[in-house]
């Protein structure tokens, strides 16, 4: 089951740990092996998110990030990279901006699909239209408790990728240590979704977690243990920029290849 | 408004929102992780079995009366109504409820469901303490574990109702991000639920939430409208008064007056938001500044800025002291139904003494909003009408607040 490669998704939030940081970074995550990057856009209310992932939005708040800053990150790291870049964040900022008009700035700074954890399918008609009309993927998510009607309903929602929640919990969690059950709940995933890629995420932080949850999946996604990294190494004084950076890309890489 | 994908056109005849997908014309809805999509669905039928099933009823109804105290009475505010020198004033006493407001009403709706579905664990989010506690002493008479998200700033405001939580054997966990206030304790409570859905019911304290909450949290409220139809009736001879007036902080008591007139053209609703320092300084009115967005998975007006970040809300009520509101405020905003007004702080507190010194009753501070706009509100009326005030809550649990103010 393990020979294909497996895809890594990794996110950071725009403006995190400071909006001069953030490129540079995402620049790193690709020369490490990302396969694609999800940008978060950061929001005040982040519910389904656990505590990194709230510290870096409330961390890019305070230094004024906006929409168009994460338009800017995509348009310049686009700039330099063909690795596909899709934006994660929640609804009510992209309502504000007004959806149209956000849907076409993305896709014309070169983002590729969208995450909105906060939209499931029930109300997409407020966004998939306008992501269709602009040329961008939707991303929904399933989990461990969804049905199985409704994920082959989602599967043929959803294009870019079918992302697998893997945990009934927040970003960050542990991950779940019945790994029967989770096993069983990714192959019926992986069975039932037939259109779409599926990549599993949710509290994968090392090597060995990607490949045993990756086993029965297309590839993962890792946000918090990234953003626990980017923490310590740019709260660590004694560190300089390259050398940061020059973890971070071992990082991603060691995620993806193993090793240490 | 384009980005809608549902559109409703004003009620004639009957009004029936929300609809199938909990929609309130535009508002309202589920926007919240896949995660709670089956979980909200079970609780939709759930409810919907329940609410028609006369074996529930008869136990709600029961508990309504037998432990919270029900019918509450309909008390006609004589020298309140002479001092303002207008229409005859009453109060619907649902301070009198046991642990002294409305929101048990619906704890003790949201508990028996709770036991249906073969949930063990309950959590709530709470601000001023008060659905905690109400919370808190359902869990307790049910024997079921309580876990209740509470701000910690508001911990700190709050401790009178933190050790009433306590004694009743709920545990208060403290919300630490963000603003540390109600929205972040409701953020708190979402992310348990979450991680939690198999064994746990999170009993939510208004009209707010997604679908079904905001129907399910107003329709336990609808008994304080239907007493009143049926107490007006025996001591005026009329079911309907002329004007209706309710504070809004998610708008839980003021949907379960409303309600029940909706349908009734003659009767005013007015619903009061707390407009805090001032509408130029920092308030909670939502319906009045705010704009449509989503928070805590409805479509709903809200606080936000620009960016579409939510703002912080300010009242001196801690109950009222929240960025958004119920979606069907908004939606009964927009249809023009109901008529938003606003009190500030300081209108507040001479509410408080106002009815205080003519009748006798300490409200709580979300109430006193409500009794504030009633001597403006009694110019604009002839002494032959009636008008009804919901007197949702009592206000010892605001007397340190109340002194500090003075």
């Amino acid at each position: 089951m393990e020979q294909k490669e497996k895809a890594m998704g990794l996110f950071l939030t725009n403006g995190f740990p400071t909006p001069a940081d953030t490129l540079p970074i995402l620049q790193a995550l690709d020369a490490g092996g990302a396969d694609f990057i999800e940008l978060g856009m950061p929001f005040s209310d982040p519910l389904a998110e656990g505590l990194p992932i709230q510290r870096s939005s409330a961390r890019a708040l305070g230094h004024g990030v906006k929409m168009e800053d994460a338009f800017r990150t995509a348009e310049e790291f686009r700039a330099k990279s063909e690795t596909p870049l899709l934006l994660m964040g929640y609804i009510n900022p992209i309502l504000r901006y007004g959806v149209s008009n956000f849907c076409r700035a993305a896709r014309s700074s070169g983002v590729d699909g969208l995450i909105l954890p906060d939209l499931p399918p029930e109300e997409r008609g407020l966004v998939a239209d306008h992501a269709q009309e602009a040329g961008l993927a939707m991303v929904y998510l399933i989990a461990p408790n969804t049905a199985d009607d409704r994920i082959a309903e989602i599967d043929a929602l959803a294009s870019g990728f079918v992302y697998a929640v893997s945990i009934t919990g927040i970003t960050g969690s542990g991950l779940d240590d019945r790994l029967d059950a989770v096993a069983a709940y990714l192959q019926r995933a992986r069975r039932l979704v037939q259109r779409n890629p599926v990549l599993v995420g949710f509290g994968i932080k090392t090597h060995t977690d990607a490949m045993r949850l990756s086993r029965h999946t297309d590839g993962f996604i890792v946000g918090s243990a990234l953003i626990r990294l980017i923490e310590r190494l740019w709260d660590d004084a004694a560190l300089t920029p390259d050398e940061r950076l020059a973890q971070v890309r071992a990082f991603a890489h060691t995620l993806k290849y193993g090793g240490t | 408004m384009t980005i809608f994908n549902q559109q409703e056109s004003m009620p004639t005849a009957t009004y029936s929102a929300p609809d199938a997908t909990g929609h309130f014309g535009d508002y309202g809805g589920t926007f919240v992780p896949e995660i709670l999509i089956p979980e909200l669905a079970a609780l939709k039928q759930a409810f919907a079995r329940a609410w028609t099933d006369a074996a529930f009823q008869d136990e709600y109804r029961a508990l309504l009366r037998d432990y919270v105290g029900r019918p509450t009475p309909l008390t006609f505010a004589d020298r309140l109504t002479e001092a303002l020198g207008g229409p005859k004033i009453y109060l619907k006493r649902e301070d009198l409820c046991h642990t002294g407001a409305h929101k048990i009403n619906n704890t003790v709706g949201q508990i028996l469901l709770a036991r249906r579905m073969g949930k063990t664990r309950i959590i709530a989010e709470t601000g001023a303490g008060q659905h905690g506690v109400a919370t808190a002493t359902v869990a307790a008479k049910f024997g079921l574990q309580c876990i209740v998200y509470m701000g910690a700033e508001d911990i700190e405001r709050q401790h009178l109702n933190v050790e009433r939580m306590r004694l009743l054997g709920a545990e208060v966990r403290p919300a630490i991000s963000g603003s540390q206030t109600l929205k972040d304790a409701t953020n708190e409570a979402i992310r348990d639920w979450v991680s939690n859905p198999h064994d746990t019911f999170y009993i939510i304290g208004s009209v707010v939430g997604p679908h079904p909450y905001p129907m399910m949290v107003r329709n336990f409220h609808l008994v304080i409208g239907e007493e009143t139809r049926r107490q007006l009736l025996e001591q005026e001879g009329r079911e309907t008064p002329d004007a209706v007036v309710a504070c809004v902080g998610g708008g839980s008591n003021a949907m379960g007056l409303f309600y029940p007139y909706i349908n009734d053209e003659g009767v005013a609703l007015y619903g009061v938001e707390a407009a805090g320092e001032g509408l130029d300084g920092r308030h909670a009115a939502t319906l009045s500044l705010g704009e449509p967005g989503v928070l805590h998975g409805a479509m709903s007006y809200l606080l936000q800025d620009n960016a579409g970040q939510v703002q912080l809300a300010h009242s001196i009520s801690a109950g009222l002291d929240y960025p958004g509101v119920g979606p069907e405020h908004s939606y009964l905003k927009d249809l023009g139904r109901v008529s938003y007004r606003t009190a500030t702080d300081a209108e507040a507190v001479e509410g408080v003494k106002l009815l205080a010194r003519t009748e006798g009753i300490i409200p709580a501070l979300e109430t006193a909003h409500a009794i504030a706009i009633l001597p403006r509100l009694a110019q604009e009326m002839q002494s032959k009408e009636i008008i009804v005030v919901n007197c949702s809550g009592r206000g010892d649990k605001d007397m340190g607040t109340i002194t500090a103010y003075l």
